[in-house]
Formats: structure tokens, sequence, C-alpha cells
């Protein structure tokens, strides 16, 4: 059998050389040594669905439009755009000098190849739905048309791209950003396969080139010379590391074997905050931390006053300042603030003082029929994670205190806890959520009456889905802004879930690495960033 | 003894066939699939993925579909990591797991093995105590604390080592060590417990009788003798070095396969999970053969028929 | 004529047992150990009545702060009271520990015994069992169980000694091998004794040794086991705890709480010392060959 055989000399030779292949980066100028949280599970920008995945991606890749180091929307392989009056057509101007890593130039053609082959259900892309504000996408991965050519996106000529949308989308340039939206060379994706990836196999028109690929060891970048921008680049490599353990991760760190961590161990964030606070930064994400009830079953079914008592009896300032300390910020609304165009929306109990709350929760807590000889009895469900536990205990307790609520506490490992949730096998469950994009849609499309399982609570409100269904197609930014608005004010009064707090991204940086612009999309190009003496 | 291993390894086949069997099934029946995310995928994207994996198909149809795929040595694709195979993850991986499997194995044979003799010949003086008391912190102090405690000291208050990576001598002295020292404290304690039945029994005293020095009756009869329980324990030890290195590869960010038993777990990657469970039944079952043809080596009583 | 014959021609018989415990009792190692043992076992389980902690009541103010008159262990991430935790933790390591190991023990000696006694197929069979079992994958196995059988306490005990008795039945075996061949056992043979006979009253009591040894090490490995079950959601759960938990919490922070991680190990040491000693004891007790 040819096959086992060369299998067996292959992993004799690799026994023999593997040695050499994975000595690390060492320290110096102009050696960026990233935490990546974890191996790419792949760098197919159709296949991935990561944030680990991405930072890698955003380096080898550029789309339409790109992120600066704040993330703020700059020109991408394209230098120009204009959208038509009525906001459905976009035309994006190529750059002249835009290249491939192999020198070819980069053409319209890169991208509506790229488009139609993430759209194509056959590829079975898991983000595919980034580009359903493009016209017939949704129903060509949905498989009701299989004519390629009527995806509104086509190539005028070699530089000029014109995009059609369903119906104007105010954030569609964001939307652009995202990997699903890169472009691909064709030629090496068709000779490679699924091995297109590798190096030497990669060919990509972002700020870098791939190096090396050691699986679970290092993926090592190096400057493309054929990026537009080559000459504003200072890095001379970029080593992406999967440290899968953030107490490790921060050992390495503090052994100047890594710049920048991906993260930073929550029980250890007082030591840093006292020792190496210089180092540690701190920013919003967009993002929520919240409990979803299951409201299809008894005791939360119908029961609103119940589920506000107990939103109402968590104490989050004590939660974020004492307990997960990261500088989180409580959450009484779902959607985060720094939404740009959209007014967060909290109802009038926020600024209470948790006694106050504590009353109001006692209150609706014996209306709804239960007191101390007859307690609520439910069981919290989160996935395996001390974070995770340190929460649901710290809300077990205050429930208890504050109302009587006898809680268990149920962990699963991952897969059985995303089965479970999909099952509506629990009555609490603990879930968070971050925004594929800088919209408030994306939180809010999860809770339509027909979202399926992405709908934990089982919510049904014939108001919500008008509103956000409606905002979905509305035209004028500004009555949209309010549909989404009055939905969420309809979602939070009833309660469905209970928001806890809102994102922040932590990490580690090194002295002598600059041009690290902290943002709310937590977007760092490494084009940006520069490794100075040390 | 050649056609006692022939045998061996005829009945090593059903055996891993089995394994196979009981392992597919298994695997798939627990709850969750490769593809399951937070954010879902709409129906037709999920359908065509199960479809290009052969998902949808029932399980006895996959599971003839993989066993004609590995008689020709294709181990599938990794359903986590979809842009290797998992031949080639395990061609990478297993080098550096057995490097350092291997390492941990020699120093802890020969270091328990050492000790665990030292404190047999001078029992109960304050040696022994002070040689079993160090070897058993080995066992009484978990590696998943050992490690990272090393790393603290050695790697960042003193600079004398790094923490994390693999590539070079200096960076493969922690992982070892910390691999090793469940496996130095039991064969240590095995060593000795053997050693000092050993020095009572019969033959022993014969040899005192003939007048033999000490040195010469001890390494001729009783090193062999006591070595024996050590022996048997090597399968055991192979199998903790293996489940230790999960642990110490994943602390030290050593890209052995050790990560792969857990991760593929949790992913729910069936094929690298069957892939590693494999490759390590094989390596298992070596292993106890060889253990049993040197059986006869240290004790000539024995016979391997 | 043996020492134990001529003692035996000047002195009436003794029981050997009460030779054993004798033996045992002039150990001072080992009568120590117990005595440390006992200590720990009765702190675990009337310790925490006189502590004035709940083992879940939060102190709000004093979160993750070291020991002081109030918290003479410190307390944890989340405001707890760490000695009432580890005298209660305690309580599920020893009774788990012994008890699976009891367990993994006695399966263990048998199939290894029986498998290395009687040789040749059976051997063959019942050590290809082991081999599969040991190749399966073990986390599968445990997510299988949670899911045909819930959370139930019990499946902790399967799963844990599941696990534990494969390597104890392979060292047995080892030992079985080699003792057949014993002229002692060679003689009851000869002398017609059933095979049940042999194995029970010459085989296994020579096997005592390195049974004894691996049997204490399979105590620490059992306990450290159980928290790696609690990460797939099998151990304890909280607000319940084991030393295993609050080794593996305390290590993530072992630098900036290090009391979180001292404590627990240095009850889960003593202990692991402890049994260590009296189970050099009891083997040299319970040694025949030492009359």
């Amino acid at each position: 059998m040819p096959a086992t055989r060369r299998f067996v000399l292959s992993l004799a030779l690799a026994l023999a050389t593997s040695w050499l292949m994975l000595a690390p980066g060492a320290s110096a100028d102009g050696v960026l040594r990233l935490g990546n949280a974890t191996e790419p599970e792949s760098l197919d920008i159709h296949l991935s669905s990561g944030v680990a995945e991405a930072n890698i991606q955003r380096d080898l890749f550029e789309g339409l439009v790109a992120e600066a180091a704040d993330a703020s929307l700059i020109p991408g392989a394209a230098e120009s755009w204009e959208i038509s009056d009525d906001g459905t057509v976009y035309t994006f101007h190529m750059r002249e000098n835009g290249r491939w890593s192999n020198g070819d130039p980069v053409t319209a053609h890169d991208f509506v190849y790229a488009f139609r082959r993430g759209l194509d259900p056959a590829t079975a892309a898991a983000y595919a739905f980034i580009l359903y504000p493009i016209k017939n996408a949704e129903a060509l991965v949905a498989g009701d048309i299989t004519d390629l050519d009527q995806l509104g996106i086509r190539a005028l000529d070699d530089r000029t791209l014109e995009i059609t949308l369903k119906a104007p989308t105010a954030y569609f340039l964001d939307m652009l950003t995202h990997h699903m939206a890169f472009p691909l060379h064709k030629a090496s994706v068709e000779e490679w396969g699924s091995a297109w990836t590798r190096p030497g196999n990669l060919v990509g028109n972002g700020a870098f080139m791939m190096d090396e690929w050691v699986p679970q060891s290092h993926i090592k970048l190096v400057p493309n010379p054929y990026f537009h921008a080559a000459e504003e680049v200072s890095l001379d490599e970029v080593w992406y590391y999967p440290t899968e353990d953030e107490g490790q991760e921060l050992q390495r760190y503090r052994a100047d074997e890594l710049d920048v961590t991906y993260d930073i161990p929550a029980d250890q964030i007082n030591w840093i905050v006292e020792n190496l606070n210089d180092e540690y930064r701190n920013f919003p994400y967009l993002g929520v931390y919240y409990y979803a009830f299951n409201t299809t079953e008894p005791p939360f079914r119908d029961n609103v006053g119940l589920r506000q008592a107990l939103s109402l009896a968590i104490d989050r300032k004590v939660l974020t300042q004492r307990i997960t300390r990261a500088g989180e910020i409580p959450a009484f609304s779902f959607v985060p603030p720094g939404v740009p165009g959209y007014q967060q929306q909290v109802l009038e109990f926020a600024d209470w003082d948790q006694a106050a709350l504590n009353q109001a929760a006692q209150a609706l807590y014996a209306e709804a029929g239960f007191s101390e000889d007859n307690p609520l009895q439910i069981e919290i469900l989160y996935n395996t994670s001390d974070n995770h536990k340190k929460i649901a205990i710290a809300i077990a307790a205050m429930w208890k205190q504050a109302l009587g609520v006898e809680t268990t506490l149920r962990n699963e490992e991952w897969k059985a806890y995303l089965a479970s949730r999909d099952e509506k096998a629990f009555q609490v469950v603990r879930a968070g959520w971050i925004g594929d994009y800088n919209d408030a849609n994306t939180f809010l499309e999860l809770y339509v009456s027909d979202a399926g399982v992405m709908n934990d609570p089982g919510y049904a409100s014939t108001a919500y889905d008008d509103l956000v269904k409606g905002a979905a197609v509305e035209t004028d930014p500004a009555t949209r802004g309010q549909m989404l608005q009055d939905a969420e004010r309809i979602f939070l009064t009833d309660a469905p879930v209970i928001p806890i707090y809102f994102y922040t991204t932590q990490h580690m940086i090194k002295p002598w690495v600059e041009g690290w612009v902290n943002n709310i999309k937590d977007v760092h190009p490494s084009r940006f960033l520069s490794v100075g003496d040390h | 003894m050649f056609g006692y291993a022939v045998r061996r390894l005829a009945g090593a086949v059903p055996t891993i066939f089995v394994v196979i069997t009981i392992s597919f099934f298994m695997i798939r029946l627990a709850p969750g699939g490769p593809f399951d995310q937070e954010r879902k995928v709409p129906p037709e994207v999920e359908a065509n993925l199960a479809a290009a994996y052969h998902l949808d198909e029932p399980l006895i149809e996959q599971y003839g579909r993989y066993l004609a795929n590995i008689l020709q040595g294709d181990f599938g694709p990794s359903f986590r990591y979809r842009d290797f195979q998992v031949s080639e993850l395990l061609r990478d991986g297993f080098p550096v797991s057995m490097q350092l499997g291997l390492a941990a194995m020699i120093l802890a044979v020969t270091l328990g093995f050492l000790a665990g003799s030292l404190a047999a010949l001078k029992r109960n003086t304050p040696g022994d105590v002070a040689v079993m008391g160090l070897a058993m912190t080995g066992i009484a102090v978990p590696n998943f604390v050992v490690a990272p405690l090393m790393t603290l000291i050695l790697g960042v208050w003193l600079s004398l080592l790094p923490v994390g990576g693999w590539g070079g001598l200096n960076h493969a002295v922690l992982p070892v060590i910390a691999l090793a020292l469940p496996q130095i404290a039991a064969i240590a304690r095995l060593t000795r417990g053997s050693m000092l039945e050993v020095l009572r029994a019969d033959f022993i005293r014969t040899a005192r009788a003939k007048g033999l020095s000490e040195g010469a009756m001890v390494t001729g009869h009783a090193l062999k003798a006591a070595a024996l329980p050590v022996l048997s324990y090597l399968g055991p030890a192979t199998a903790g070095i293996i489940t230790g290195s999960v642990v110490i590869e994943q602390i030290f960010g050593i890209p052995g396969i050790g990560r792969y038993f857990v991760q593929g777990a949790l992913n729910r990657d069936y094929t690298l999970v069957m892939g590693v469970v494999i490759f390590y039944a094989g390596l298992i079952i070596t292993l106890n053969l060889i253990v049993d043809l040197l059986y006869p080596l240290f004790d000539p009583r024995v016979r391997n028929d | 004529m043996t020492e134990l014959s001529l003692h035996e021609a000047v002195s009436p018989p003794r029981s050997p047992w009460r030779d054993a415990l004798t033996r045992l009792l002039r150990n001072h190692a080992a009568v120590g150990s117990s005595i440390i043992l006992v200590l720990i076992a009765l702190a675990c389980v009337l310790g925490p009545s006189f502590s004035g902690y709940e083992i879940d009541a939060i102190d709000w103010d004093n979160i993750q702060t070291s020991p002081d008159n109030r918290h003479l262990f410190g307390t944890d991430g989340n405001g707890r009271d760490l000695l009432v935790r580890v005298l209660i933790g305690g309580r599920i390591s020893l009774a788990l520990g012994i008890a699976a190991t009891l367990v993994s023990v006695i399966i263990g000696v048998i199939w290894g015994a029986l498998a290395g006694y009687l040789g040749g197929a059976l051997d063959s069979l019942m050590m290809r069992v082991v081999d599969v079992l040991y190749a399966l994958p073990f986390m599968f196995f445990v997510i299988l169980l949670i899911v045909f059988f819930g959370r139930n306490p019990i499946l902790m005990f399967v799963a844990l000694g599941a696990v534990s008795w494969l390597d104890m039945a392979r060292i047995v075996r080892g030992q079985t091998l080699s003792l057949k061949h014993r002229d002692f056992v060679r003689a009851a043979q000869a002398m017609g004794a059933p095979t049940g006979h042999v194995v029970r009253r010459h085989v296994i009591p020579n096997l005592l040794g390195p049974v004894v040894v691996f049997a204490t090490l399979t105590v620490p490995q059992v306990i450290l086991f159980e928290s790696f079950l609690s990460f797939l959601g099998l151990g304890v759960q909280e607000p319940m705890t084991s030393w295993g938990v609050l080794i593996s919490e305390g290590a993530e922070s072992m630098e900036s709480s290090p009391w979180m991680l001292v404590f627990p190990a240095a009850f889960l040491a003593t202990t692991l010392f402890c049994l260590n000693f009296i189970g050099d004891g009891l083997r040299d007790a319970l040694d025949p060959r030492d009359h």
C-alpha cells in the first residue's frame, strides 16, 4: 500500500528533522510575536468563523475597504467608490498598483470570483450571511437560484466593480472589511484545491505573506513586497502563536517570549494592575454577556414579573468590580454602547441603587407567587470556564440573599452545552454575543420569532418582529434607527434575557510595540504596528 | 520467542479492529457535532457541510467508508483543522511527542530505579527517607502545578530557561522533567519495594552465605529480580506519560499530538480522534509485546508460551 | 527448619493477623501516619461545624484575600472561606480516593492474577480486553455516561474505577507470571490444590508488595482525575468541591494568591505521604517471608 509506506517513511523523516523546524521567533527589532488563542480552524476566508483566524487573514488579504489602526474605514483594494442616490448600487474603483503576492495585478474579477465562491452553496460558508445585503445572495445560498450571474456583483472592467444591494444598507461598507468579502487569486485556489492556504501556495493581496505554518506551534508572516503600501510596513516578521492557556500565555509574555497577548487570566487581574499596569490594555468590546430564560416552559413562560425580579436582583456593579474586575460595563440593555447612529436604550431603574432594586425585585417575586416557604428552584447552565463559574456562583448567591431563590449550577463542555442550548434543555443559560458588524441589527435580529435555535429564550413578539424586520428594509437611517430602538425597548420590557455586562478586551502589550490603538472592534492590523529598539 | 512475537502481532489486528469499531460509534454518539457553533448556519449550508463530509449517511455506511479509507492509509481530513489531513497532523506532531515522551521515560526509569535501589540498600536510614521523600513529591504534587511553578521560577523570575515552544535543548528541559516526575516517584517506590523483598529472599541469602561481595551480589542478582515489577510498570508508565503529555504539551505550547486527545474530543473532531486512537492503540500493543518479550530476560523462570 | 516452625515449637501458636498487627504497631512511621490521617479525616468531618462559615457563603468584602483573623486560610475567587472548603472538599477526596482505589484494587487483582496464573489463551484474551479498554478514548466514555445516565454521582465512581483498574491488572499479571513458577506454588499444585485455592492462598498474598505500593500511587491519580471529570461536568458540582478542584483553581493564580494553592495542596500531599507510610507498613507487616 503505497500511501501507508509513504506515511511511514515521511514519519521517519519528520522524526529526524522536526527538531530544526520549530524554533520560535526570538525577541528582536522589527519582529512582532502575538499570542493568538487557538490554532486556526482554517485560513480559507470562506471556511473560518473565528477571531483568531480573522486576525491572520487580515494581514494576508485586503478587502475593497480596509481598517486603519483605530478600525476606522479607509480605502483598501479599492481607492475610491461611489454610492448611488438610492443607496443600492456601489461602484468601486480598484487601485492601479494593487498586486497579489506573486506580482499579479488585483482586479475586479478577483472579487467577483471570491464573492461567488463564498455564496456558492457547495462551499458551505458559515458566515455567508455577511454578504446577504447583496442582491440575490441569500437566494443563491438557499439554492433558490443557481445561476451565479444573477448575484448582484459584476466587474464592469478590470478596475471597476459594481455591487448591487437588495436594499440600502447603512453598515455595508463596514461589512466589506469582513474576511468573507476578501478577494481570491483564482489561479492558485484552483490549482492547489484544499491545500491552497499552505505556505508557498497561498497568494494574498495583504501587507504580509505566509512564510511558515507549523500546526500547534506557530504561523510566521513576512512582508509582501508587492503590497501597494509596502513602504509603510515597518515589521520584518509577524509570528502568531496558538496560546490556548491564558496563564501560560502571560508567563511567556513575562519571559519576553511574546510581545502581545490575546487575553489575560481573569484571576490575575489584581496582580497585573498592581505590577504591570503600564502594559495592560483594557477597552470596551462590541459584545454583551447575558443569561437567557427558557420562556417556552414554566416557570418562566408568561411570567414577565418573575423574569424582571431575577434581573433586578443581580448587583451588576459588585459583579463587575469585584468578581470579573476587567473593566466590564454593567448592562441594563442588550445593544452595547458605541454603535453609530443608535441611542442606547436603558430602562428607568438602571440608576437606582441595589437596595431599591432588591426591593422592587422582592415585590415582583412575591407577586409571582414565591416566598420563603415556596422558593423558586432553578438551574443555571453554563459552559465549562472558570469565569462563567465564578459569575454563576455570585449570581446564585445574590438571588439567594435578595429573594431566597434556590439555584443549582450545571456545567457542560462546549459541544454538549451547544446541544443543550439548541434543544432548549435549560431553564437559565449563560450566553454571550459579539457583534458581527457595528450595527444594532446584529444583536436584535437574534430574537425575531422565526430566528430558529439562535433565539435562545424562544421569544415571540409580533410587535418586535414587525419593527426589526421593517427596519431591515427601511431606507431612511433616522427612521430605521428609531424602529430598532423601539424594538429593543419592547424586548427589554419583556425581559426574556438578563443582560449582565458589556464585554471588554484585555491585552498585555510590551512597551516597545508602537502603533497599537484601542478600538471597539479590537482590530489591530499588523501593517500599522512596529517594534522599536529593545 | 519469534513465534510468540508473530502470534502476538497477529492477535493485535483483531484488537485494533475492535478498538476502531467501538471508538467509531462511541464518538458519534456524543451530543453535538464537529461543525456546531454558536452562530448557526442556514439549514441549506448545514446540509451541504454534512454532505461534503458524508455525515448525512447512515452510521453503518460511514463506518464502512472509514474502514475502506484507512486500509488505504487515508485517515481523512481533520474536521477541526480543515486545512490539514489527519495523517499530516499526526506525522508532524508524533515525532515531537515521541522525543518528549522517550526522554521523560528514560529519565524516569534511570532516576527512579537508582533512587529506589539506593533507598532500599540504605533502608530506614535518613538517606532512605530523604530520597523517598523527594521522590514522593512527584506524586503528591500534580503536574499542572509543578509545570507552571517551574516555568514561573526558572523561566519568568530567573530567566534561565524558555517558558514555551519547542525546538532546542533548552526548550526540552522543563517539559521533560515535569513529565517524568510522577513516573520517577512511582518507579522509585516500586523499585524500593521489590528490592527490599529481593534482598531478603532465599537466593540472596545463599549468595551471601557463599561469600559473594555485597556489590557483586546486588548487581548480579538483586537488580534483575527487583526490576521485574518495574518492567510490568512500563506499560502503565507509558500510558501515564501519554496522558501527562496532554497537560504538559498544552502548558509549554509544544506541538505534539497529546493535546489532540482532549481537544479532539471537545471539538468532536471525529477523524482526528480516530487517528490518534488508532495510533496509540498500536503503540500500546507494541510496547506490551516488547515488555512481555523482555520478561524472560529478567526472570528466567517466566516463559512466553 | 524455618524460623517460624522453631518458634512454634517453643510457644503456643498465635493468629497471623495478630502477628501482623503487632508488627504494624512497631512501625513508627506507619503509626504516626495513621494518627495524622485520622486527624485529617476528623477535621474534614467535624471541622466545618466549628468554622462559622458555610461552604457557599460569600464574603463580598473579602474576595480573594490572603489569610487573616477572619479567614484562616484566606478566601477564594468568589469570596468563600477557604478553610471550610478545604475541609469539606477533603470529605469528597478522601472518600473517593480510598473507595475508588479499593474498587480498582479488587477488580485489578482478581483480573490480573487470574490472567497471569491461568495463562495461555485465557490470559491472552483477558489482557487483550485490557488493551482495548486502554486504547478507547476515555473522554467520550465519560461524555456518553453523562448523556445516557445524567449527572449521577455514582457515575463518578464508575468512570474513575473504569480507568484505574487497568494498570493494576497489568502489574498484577506481571507479578503473577513470575510467581507461578515459584516453588511453593508448584508444590501446592503438585499436591492437587484447586486453582482458586492456589490463587487465593498462595499467589495473592505474595502479590501484596507491588499491589500496596501501586494502590498508594492510585489514590492521588483518582483524586486528581476527579477534577478532570468536573471539567466535563461529571465531577462534584458547585458549591460542593474537592481537593482536586481546589488545587486546579489555585494553580491558576499561584503567584497572585498562593494560599489558594498551598492549603489544599498541603492537605493532599500530607494525606499521600501518610498513605505511603501506612502502605509500606502494611506490606512489611503482612509479608509472609518476613516471619
